[in-house]
């Protein structure tokens, strides 16, 4: 207890600059992963391939890999940015393939007869993909994509070994000051835990708000 | 899936397929022009300089880098030997009857899959002052054993319920209805899984570049980070991702292949229903009630 009282200050700041990089993160990934989506399942080839080929790409590259090219490796393009910033294209670019996948297949769950009972109404392309597959897709993609969001808090651990402020890195401060090590590694591993069940708890309210039974 | 209607879309006339090659050729043109861009890029910085790509004809370097990889792969075995018994015990634990039994594992499984896989490793590296190889090979075998316990576990309660009667009415007892009735068939339609997830396990190896493990991308930062060869930065990447990348996508697959042929094969048929063999993030669906 004496770890966390006397260095409050510090895991604050950890805890916020996790929380802030999870956010941010977060939303270049639902970004990325919606147009990403809305690729591989248009009806353009090219489109179709660029997605394909960037899910399969990202899900198969180690997040450390992907750190090491872009906190390495941009700034030899002549791209200097905060390491924030870095961290955030990294995170956001990884788990964006896997938001795409959870949300294609969320598409894909929406029955053909969806689509053509929509089309037959008159319906136009707009009015289908708004009103008839969206809202349905939307309910199976929640609990997906709360478990990649999850997934995501617990991977911006690596951003911390690559100098960005975050709960992680906060072990290194302590570890100089002298306190007990595993203490320390015990309220750091509270902070994280109180990060993934809030977004759980979050996604679990939203799914039972939404869920209709089918 | 480009000729068959879905949800979406109908069977383009046509008018719309015309429209869609015209797209098509759009999005094409706008990607070359980005690669286009990136190429150019890279000559404009001089990457592709005899001075930056000589190391690489150096045995030593050469050696190196194999010994990175060799290590990568040790890594990876090391976890995949451990996870699968540490997964197999984890399972049986969660389905046992006893309570307590099943409360214990519940616990262990959904506490190791909670944290983030890099401050296990790190805490076992720093506080418990573990080599770096075998700091990463237990945190990945905690982290992936737990994940491997639930896909093992799904895999059980997916096989169908009269099999696990039957085997009860003809007389077996629990061990023998689960050694010889359900794990079987659990097994072969839980493949898929297993073998994607040690695909997420020989991605997490790289983790051990972050607690100075000498593996893959280690020996890629020694080379990188050499004034004497023009700091070649992007030629290492340019050997190194390729490399990482191939041995995961062979691996991923793999998952595929076997998810395919299961889906063919008659044994399957009446039994558990063949996993699916996408890239999990730790969770694989089937686990997640």
């Amino acid at each position: 207890m004496k770890v966390l009282t006397a260095n409050f200050s510090t895991y604050w700041h950890g805890f916020l600059g996790t929380l802030e990089l999870t956010g941010v993160s977060a939303l270049l990934a639902l970004v990325l992963g919606v147009l990403m989506a809305a690729c591989r399942v248009s009806p353009v080839g090219p489109l179709r391939t660029l997605g394909a080929a960037w899910v399969t790409v990202l899900r198969n590259t180690p997040l450390t890999l992907l750190f090491f090219i872009v906190v390495l490796g941009l700034p030899r393009f002549g791209v200097s940015l905060p390491f924030f910033t870095f961290a955030v294209l990294a995170l956001g670019c990884y788990t964006s393939a896997f938001v795409c996948e959870a949300l294609r297949s969320g598409i894909n769950t929406v029955p053909t007869g969806q689509g053509e009972a929509a089309r037959s109404l008159g319906m136009t392309f707009g009015q289908t993909l708004g009103l008839v597959v969206l809202p349905q897709a939307f309910r199976s993609v929640i609990a997906p994509v709360g478990s990649v969001m999850i997934a995501l808090a617990k991977n911006t651990a690596i951003a911390g070994s690559f100098s960005v402020v975050e709960l992680l890195g906060t072990y290194r401060t302590l570890n100089e000051l002298g306190y007990s090590i595993i203490w320390t590694f015990v309220w750091i591993a509270v902070g994280y835990l109180v990060i993934t069940l809030a977004i759980s708890a979050v996604f679990n309210l939203m799914e039972r708000k939404w869920a209709v039974a089918r | 899936m480009s000729s068959s209607a879905s949800a979406l879309y109908d069977v383009p006339g046509p008018k719309a397929a015309a429209r869609h090659r015209l797209y098509g050729g759009l999005a094409l043109l706008g990607l070359l022009a980005l690669l286009g861009w990136v190429v150019w890029e890279l000559f404009d910085t001089h990457q592709f300089t005899y001075q930056k790509w000589m190391p690489f004809e150096y045995q030593g370097i050469q050696r190196l880098l194999l010994h990175g990889l060799g290590n990568t792969l040790k890594a990876f075995a090391f976890t995949a030997l451990f996870a699968l018994p540490f997964g197999a015990f984890f399972a049986a634990g969660r389905l046992s009857d006893h309570r307590v039994v099943r409360w214990a594992a519940t616990l262990v499984v959904e506490f190791f899959r909670a944290m983030p896989l890099l401050v296990m490793i790190f805490f076992i590296f720093v506080a418990m002052k573990v080599q770096p190889l075998w700091a990463l090979v237990a945190g990945l075998t905690l982290y992936n054993g737990s994940v491997l316990a639930e896909v093992f576990r799904a895999g059980v309660l997916a096989v169908p319920k009269g099999q696990r009667e039957a085997a009860f009415a003809l007389g077996l007892r629990k061990t023998q209805v689960m050694a010889y009735v359900l794990v079987p068939q659990a097994n072969r339609a839980m493949l898929p899984s297993i073998i994607s997830q040690l695909v997420v396990a020989l991605k997490d190896t790289s983790l051990g570049f972050l607690i100075t493990y000498e593996e893959f991308l280690h020996a890629g930062k020694l080379i990188a980070t050499n004034l004497d060869y023009d700091l070649p930065f992007i030629p290492v990447v340019l050997v190194i991702a390729p490399i990482y990348i191939g041995m995961c996508l062979l691996l991923s697959w793999l998952a595929r292949w076997v998810e395919r042929r299961g889906r063919r094969s008659p044994r399957v048929k009446g039994g558990a229903p063949m996993a699916k063999a996408g890239v999990a993030l730790g969770l694989p669906p089937e686990a997640q009630q």
